[in-house]
């Protein structure tokens, strides 16, 4: 027998790889069942219009074709993750562009896609806005006339199209920037950027002869997709069997509904199994992408860069439907004072309603945004004051005992120890910005913190009859490892090797709540539900143990490798032996399960005043620091990433190599979103809905040499001291490279993203 | 299939086993591979030609599944990832994947699989600019390609 190694801390392949390489692993879009129709949606061609009639005979008239649906056939029922502003299909009026108004279901996808082109909607046209100014207009169309009567779960602050609306604040930001030797201001825009999962959107329901209704689909939880189908379609959850098939990634658009509660419906109507997947085109119209953010914001310090002051206001774009967006607001301004002592912070931000597709939950969830901004202007300060920008952030970096901005204790900060390991590894101090004829060299350093957390889970072990063990816990794996990592805190945990655990697949029936793989929050949140319950079962063990050796349970411990050891002494039991005693003889096969909320508030009323924050619990921290070197062509404008150096202080890598992938694979769609990923609308129409039109970078466009650093300040509470790794990386990128390119050219970029046209402007403004 | 006028049939030999197909002018080789032959393996990314998740190989050679009509596939050999190995057995390239941590969500793997496959059989020991150009096709969204080209050029035997 090779020795027992600790699971917790090894690059462990991923667990589900083999069917992953070998091209068995089933997504959505390869799942079929007997007598299956398919499914394709009509959009709406107006961003604003009141739906007066349907004419479904043409389509119905189409051989094979055997169900059409359309606003006229369903009760209004809504969802929504903040405000249940939502039903599954456009009823009585479109919002945008894309919007679903009528489904099909047929014998196959080709004939459902032509039937559903045959359907005649008679609108008449509303005066759309386009834009949150246009939204905020005075008189300006609403696109929710029913806002105040819409449920929401927090008390949210809203007016016109003006959906929430927070203030956060601490200090006396006035009388501090009356202080300051130096004060700069600027406005900043981002753009919606796509999530580009590259599996799109589906999913696949069937209805048994009870009426209950089997549901798999692309999703970031089994139970957020039982949600809303049930709140969106007026079904009790227990009739609502929400399963999930491999996920081609997630990034935030599979968090909340795509077109479950429509592909539920269209099975309840026809009572066949209906399986619907979008076109790439669909997907990127109908899902939801990244907030465009308008960002004005002042940063101040004294002459010495000791940061004292800052104001930032947002608006954001958040199109039709409320989706995360509240969050997404509250939690941008959360982030907005970055990962500095800032005694004096003042934030107000509001989001809006306009007829352009939702904007959602994206890898980041508005830090990115911010921090943009605000990263700009900690190198802004440091370059009128002549200090170091890297410097710059150590001087101002929170101190391990410091509150963050709202008054959330921090129990674990890796900040210096990352800007420290990044200029160390990237050679900072004697960074050289060799001239080729052409070509300008910059280099940029930005930081940022990043939240893992946000409220419940829960974790069954179960102990099989020969001594391994199943770990149930509703997460999802988009890809990201979670599976591999949850299964290691476990065997760890009952110290067998991970062979013995096998982690089951979410599924509402069988697996104990989580809420969902968003906010980088299944290592660290899930992980203590897993750990716990790990723990449960090795007490249980002890127990029974004690009771087969007729010794107190105090003389038991586990053993390396599945034993249990009677201390000092070399008497072992293998679990097996355990495992059959509580099968056959005494105590019941054994169940160790945890479940628990994360709890800590963000807000302390002493420190800090909050008014429509939406979150009020929302995790524990993560740290990073990256430096990027830029090269920028002069003729055309181009910067290029040439190399990346990130630091991130993750607590504890249960998995190594994992970490790195999800920093490296954050630094990159990070790139995208600085560089070249954006999405345009021509008046209320999506202009680059295919990969065609939209670039999204691929091997040849980022570096070779992104450089990941693993930091570990363990989170106290977090299983063997881990906080979440999933955002973070993401968020300092645009800002970094911003930083780089003015350290090469001289040029500060306001807009996202930084494409050649934008760097040659500026750079000619320059001149 | 039904509605659908001209339907012809046409052999194709996949994986080294010929198949008798209905396919229209219209009908793609991913659309036969997995509507028809459950040969799921080849994914629809974009329908496009741009994300390579459709990749197979047309004697030896990767191309777009998605926009690859089967009908013109005929006396070609095809080969899918379903069609790289025997059993549970792995290749070389498979085997670099899994130890280097090169999948994430899996989604372009296949595709990926097959293309760095392609690329071996031409350039044995590809470097790592061979390789990021080679695989320039195909997009993935997790990884940040650092994993997935270590892995290829560790297949290859060159570092």
């Amino acid at each position: 027998m090779s020795p027992y190694k600790n699971q917790v801390g090894q690059s462990i392949p991923k667990v589900d790889v083999r069917e992953k390489v070998t091209g068995r692993a089933a997504y959505i879009a390869d799942l079929s069942r007997p007598g299956m129709l398919h499914g394709a949606v009509l959009q709406s061609p107006y961003a604003h219009a009141r739906i007066k009639g349907y004419d479904t005979s043409k389509a119905l008239a189409v051989p094979g074709v055997r169900c059409v649906l359309t606003g006229a056939d369903f009760t209004e029922h809504f969802m929504g993750a903040f405000i249940k502003d939502e039903g599954p299909i456009a009823i009585g009026k479109v919002r945008y562009v894309g919007e679903p108004v009528a489904v099909v279901a047929a014998d196959d996808e080709r004939t459902a896609r032509r039937a559903a082109r045959l359907i005649e909607v008679e609108y008449e046209e509303l005066p759309a806005v386009l834009t949150p100014e246009e939204a905020l207009a005075p008189g300006a169309p609403l696109v929710h006339e029913d806002l105040a009567s819409y449920v929401k779960v927090f008390d949210a602050k809203f007016e016109g199209n003006a959906f929430s609306c927070t203030d956060l604040s601490e200090g006396d930001v006035d009388k501090a920037f009356a202080e300051c030797d130096v004060v700069v201001e600027g406005t900043y825009e981002t753009q919606a950027q796509y999530h580009l999962s590259l599996e799109p959107c589906g999913a696949l329901a069937e209805v048994d002869a009870n009426g209950r209704v089997h549901l798999w689909s692309a999703n970031q939880s089994v139970f957020r997709v039982q949600a809303n189908v049930c709140e969106s379609l007026g079904l009790p959850m227990s009739k609502l069997h929400s399963m999930t098939p491999k996920v081609g990634a997630g990034f935030g658009n599979k968090m909340e509904a795509h077109i479950q509660p429509l592909v539920v419906a269209l099975a309840l109507k026809v009572q066949r199994p209906v399986k619907m997947i979008l076109s790439r085109e669909e997907d990127f119209e109908m899902v939801r992408a990244r907030h465009p953010f308008k960002i004005r914001i002042r940063t101040g310090a004294r002459k010495d860069g000791t940061l004292l002051a800052r104001e930032v206001e947002t608006l954001l774009d958040g199109g039709a439907y409320a989706d995360d967006s509240p969050g997404v607001l509250g939690y941008s301004l959360l982030m907005a004072r970055g990962p500095y002592t800032i005694p004096n912070t003042r934030c107000f931000g509001r989001v809006v309603y306009t007829n352009k597709m939702r904007f959602g939950a994206f890898r980041g969830f508005g830090n990115g945004q911010v921090a943009f901004a605000g990263e700009q202007q900690i190198d802004e300060i440091a370059h009128r004051l002549g200090i170091d920008p890297l410097e710059m952030r150590l001087r101002n970096a929170m101190r391990i005992e410091e509150p963050w901005f709202g008054g959330q204790q921090v129990n674990s900060n890796g900040l210096a120890e990352c800007l420290e390991k990044v200029r160390e590894k990237s050679g900072w101090g004697r960074r050289a910005r060799p001239s080729r004829p052409g070509v300008k060299v910059g280099y940029g350093v930005a930081a940022c913190a990043h939240i893992s957390g946000l409220l419940a889970t829960s974790a069954i072990v179960r102990m099989l009859e020969d001594g391994s063990f199943v770990l149930s816990t509703g997460a999802t794996d988009i890809g990201q490892g979670s599976d591999t990592v949850l299964t290691q805190i476990c065997a760890d945990a009952l110290k067998v090797t991970v062979d013995n655990v096998v982690c089951a697949t979410p599924d509402t029936d069988g697996s104990p709540y989580n809420w969902g793989t968003t906010a980088s929050r299944v290592t660290y949140t899930t992980g203590r539900a897993v750990a716990g319950a790990a723990e449960d079962v090795g007490r249980q063990i002890k127990e029974a143990a004690a009771k087969m050796l007729n010794c107190p349970v105090g003389d038991v411990e586990l053993r390396d490798g599945g034993f249990i050891g009677v201390k000092g002494s070399n008497t072992t039991l293998p679990y097996a032996a355990v495992a059959g005693f509580t099968h056959w003889a005494s105590g019941g096969p054994i169940v160790g399960s945890k479940s628990l909320i994360y709890d800590a508030p963000t807000i302390d009323p002493r420190r800090a005043v909050a008014i429509g924050l939406p979150f009020t619990r929302i995790g524990v921290f993560s740290f990073n620091a990256l430096v990027v070197e830029v090269e920028i062509d002069e003729v055309t404008g181009k910067a290029t990433v040439a190399r990346a150096w990130s630091a991130v202080d993750v607590g504890k890598a249960i998995n190594p190599r994992l970490v790195e992938g999800q920093i490296e694979g954050g630094i990159v769609q990070g790139l995208g979103f600085a560089l070249t990923e954006e999405m345009v609308w021509d008046g209320g129409r999506l202009a680059n809905p295919t990969l065609m039109d939209y670039k999204a970078p691929g091997a040849v466009d980022v570096p070779y040499e992104i450089n990941s650093i693993i930091v570990e300040h363990p989170e106290p509470d977090g299983p063997f001291g881990a906080k979440g790794v999933g955002e973070i990386s993401l968020v300092s990128v645009p800002a970094a490279v911003a930083n780089a390119i003015f350290d090469a050219a001289g040029v500060r970029l306001h807009k996202l993203p930084m494409t050649p046209e934008r760097v040659l402007t500026a750079m000619l403004g320059a001149d | 299939m039904r509605g659908d006028e001209g339907m012809t049939t046409v052999a194709l030999r996949i994986n080294g086993v010929e198949h008798s197909v209905a396919a229209d002018g219209r009908r793609t080789l991913l659309e036969v591979l997995r509507d028809e032959l459950g040969l799921t393996g080849a994914k629809r990314g974009c329908n496009q030609g741009v994300c390579g998740a459709c990749t197979v190989l047309l004697d030896g050679r990767p191309v777009r599944a998605c926009l690859s009509l089967a009908a013109a596939c005929a006396g070609h050999e095809i080969t899918t990832v379903e069609g790289l190995t025997e059993g549970n057995e792995l290749t070389p390239v498979q085997q670099a994947f899994v130890e280097h941590g090169a999948v994430q969500c899996g989604f372009c793997t296949p595709g990926m699989v097959l293309t760095a496959t392609a690329l071996l059989k031409e350039n044995p020991k590809p470097n790592v600019a061979e390789v990021r150009t080679a695989l320039s096709g195909n997009l993935c969204r997790c990884s940040g390609y650092r994993k997935i080209v270590d892995a290829v050029v560790a297949a290859g035997g060159a570092r």
